[in-house]
């Protein structure tokens, strides 16, 4: 974060390089159902960003020392594709990918009935295909909506979008240049239902009016996100 | 209503519910976390929780209400074994007096040798039923912890040596076997095959190699149909 200062992403009229107003967020298109052998699944298309999801579950938890007695638990695995970045990715797990497997396993963790399926597992595996910024956003919502697909039962489903700030101005759903080269990013996680907050971390400095105006262009995006979540899982099962 | 098939007058409306929805199978379909009104006199059935006092869907599915039990049948859901359920195993490991069976639930069944299909001898199970062998079988009982125990006593339960086997999400069953098993007897006399079809969405098909191929191309044509408009049960 910071250290490119000089590079204009802001233009005069307030407007974003990709055109943009600051709270907008980038085109989603929510797919469900693509990968057929899973029990449910999700593909999420977010600006350039794009994610596949399958769950598997709940299932017989192996090895056994990772059974807990009384409720089930979330086997999360995010990894990046070699070629979603310009960068080749070398293939396998990193330090990144453990830390966000591990955020977004105890955000579902809070949403999930985990009690009702004692001793089992749940297999949620993200795969990102293409990366442009937000990954982890992109990978928590596509992984709520996969969930309910395989028909796991949710007190809510987590909606996640990040905000940040971009030559001293906080803008919604970061783009690439805007990620790399501005002064702080907050993803979170947010149940549209409750308003409730599952997930937050934050990368650089924000005050606290910028801080607020953040959290609210996040919650804002979260509800929008979610209309789409539930219009594709309802899809054609409503006509 | 018990509604039957009357004629149709030409400028009649076709549409279902041209007078207000009457097809059940049409209930709206809900998300998890969605609203589904006031919790005040109505029970909480399967796939519901009451929050406060409104009463929140914990699935995507069709919501239904059955006197004053609001509940979600799920569009896509993993086989739940229940006791008396009719289904085909596969035999995935075996000690000396216990066959462990993967039935499609979330855990493995046991297969004691006392309710095996056979007499046999401590130490002796991999003679009668070897690892990978297909067994149609019944669910004797599912514990607290949803380990279940299935049993091979009792008429027709035995190991499955010919046909072929496929499967269907459970919850299409239902379009598989139709009103009273109407389309699964056409389709049996239309390719003149045995269907066996279990609660656990696995089937059994035994009859001319031809036919076995018609009768899963048609449940594959279920099975795509499904993913398609997004049908449920």
């Amino acid at each position: 974060m910071g250290g490119y200062g000089d590079v204009q992403m802001i233009d005069e009229n307030g407007l974003r390089m990709d055109g943009r107003k600051p709270g907008d967020v980038r085109p989603i298109t929510i797919e469900t159902g693509v990968v057929p052998v899973a029990d449910g699944s999700c593909r999420m298309v977010w600006g350039t960003n794009e994610a596949i999801v399958a769950v598997y579950g709940p299932m017989e938890a192996h090895p056994r020392k990772i059974q807990k007695q009384d409720r089930a638990v979330i086997d999360v695995a995010y990894n990046m594709a070699p070629f979603s970045t310009t960068d080749r990715i070398r293939p396998g797990f990193n330090r990144r990918s453990r830390e966000i497997s591990k955020v977004t396993k105890d955000a579902l963790e809070s949403v999930v009935l985990l009690e009702l399926y004692p001793r089992s597992k749940i297999r949620v595996s993200i795969e990102i295909i293409s990366a442009e910024a937000g990954t982890r956003c992109v990978g928590l919502t596509a992984a709520s909506v996969a969930l309910a697909d395989a028909g796991i039962p949710m007190t809510d489903m987590v909606v996640s979008v990040a905000s940040g700030k971009v030559n001293d101005v906080v803008v919604c759903d970061l783009n690439k240049e805007e990620d790399n080269y501005g002064e702080a990013d907050l993803p979170m996680g947010i149940l549209p239902n409750t308003g409730e907050l599952v997930f937050l971390q934050m990368d650089g400095d924000l005050s606290p009016d910028e801080f607020k105006q953040a959290w609210d262009y996040n919650v804002d995006a979260a509800m929008q996100v979610h209309k789409l979540m539930v219009e594709a899982l309802k899809g054609g099962a409503n006509q | 209503m018990n509604s039957r098939p009357v004629g149709q007058l030409d400028n009649m409306s076709n549409e279902s519910n041209a007078d207000g929805p009457r097809d059940s199978r049409r209930s709206p379909v809900v998300v998890p976390g969605e609203d589904l009104g006031s919790a005040e006199g109505v029970e909480a059935g399967h796939g519901v929780l009451v929050v406060g006092d409104r009463v929140k869907s914990t699935k995507q599915g069709r919501m239904s209400r059955k006197g004053n039990t609001i509940s979600v049948t799920p569009l896509h859901t993993r086989y739940m074994p229940r006791p008396g359920d009719l289904v085909i195993g596969h035999i995935e490991g075996c000690t000396n007096n216990i066959w462990f069976v993967d039935i499609g639930a979330p855990f493995n069944s046991i297969l004691p040798m006392s309710l095996g299909p056979a007499k046999v001898e401590f130490g002796g199970t991999r003679k009668v039923l070897d690892i990978g062998d297909s067994i149609l079988c019944r669910v004797q009982e599912v514990e607290e912890t949803h380990q279940s125990v299935v049993t091979m006593k009792g008429m027709g339960l035995r190991k499955i040596r010919s046909g072929a086997l496929d499967e269907l999400d459970p919850h299409l069953l239902g379009h598989l076997i139709g009103k009273g098993g109407s389309f699964l007897r056409a389709m049996k006399m239309e390719t003149d095959c045995r269907i066996v079809v279990t609660d656990n969405g696995r089937l059994w098909i035994d009859g001319d190699l031809e036919n076995i191929l018609e009768v899963r191309k048609r449940i594959e044509n279920i099975s795509s149909e499904a993913r398609i408009v997004g049908v449920g049960a």
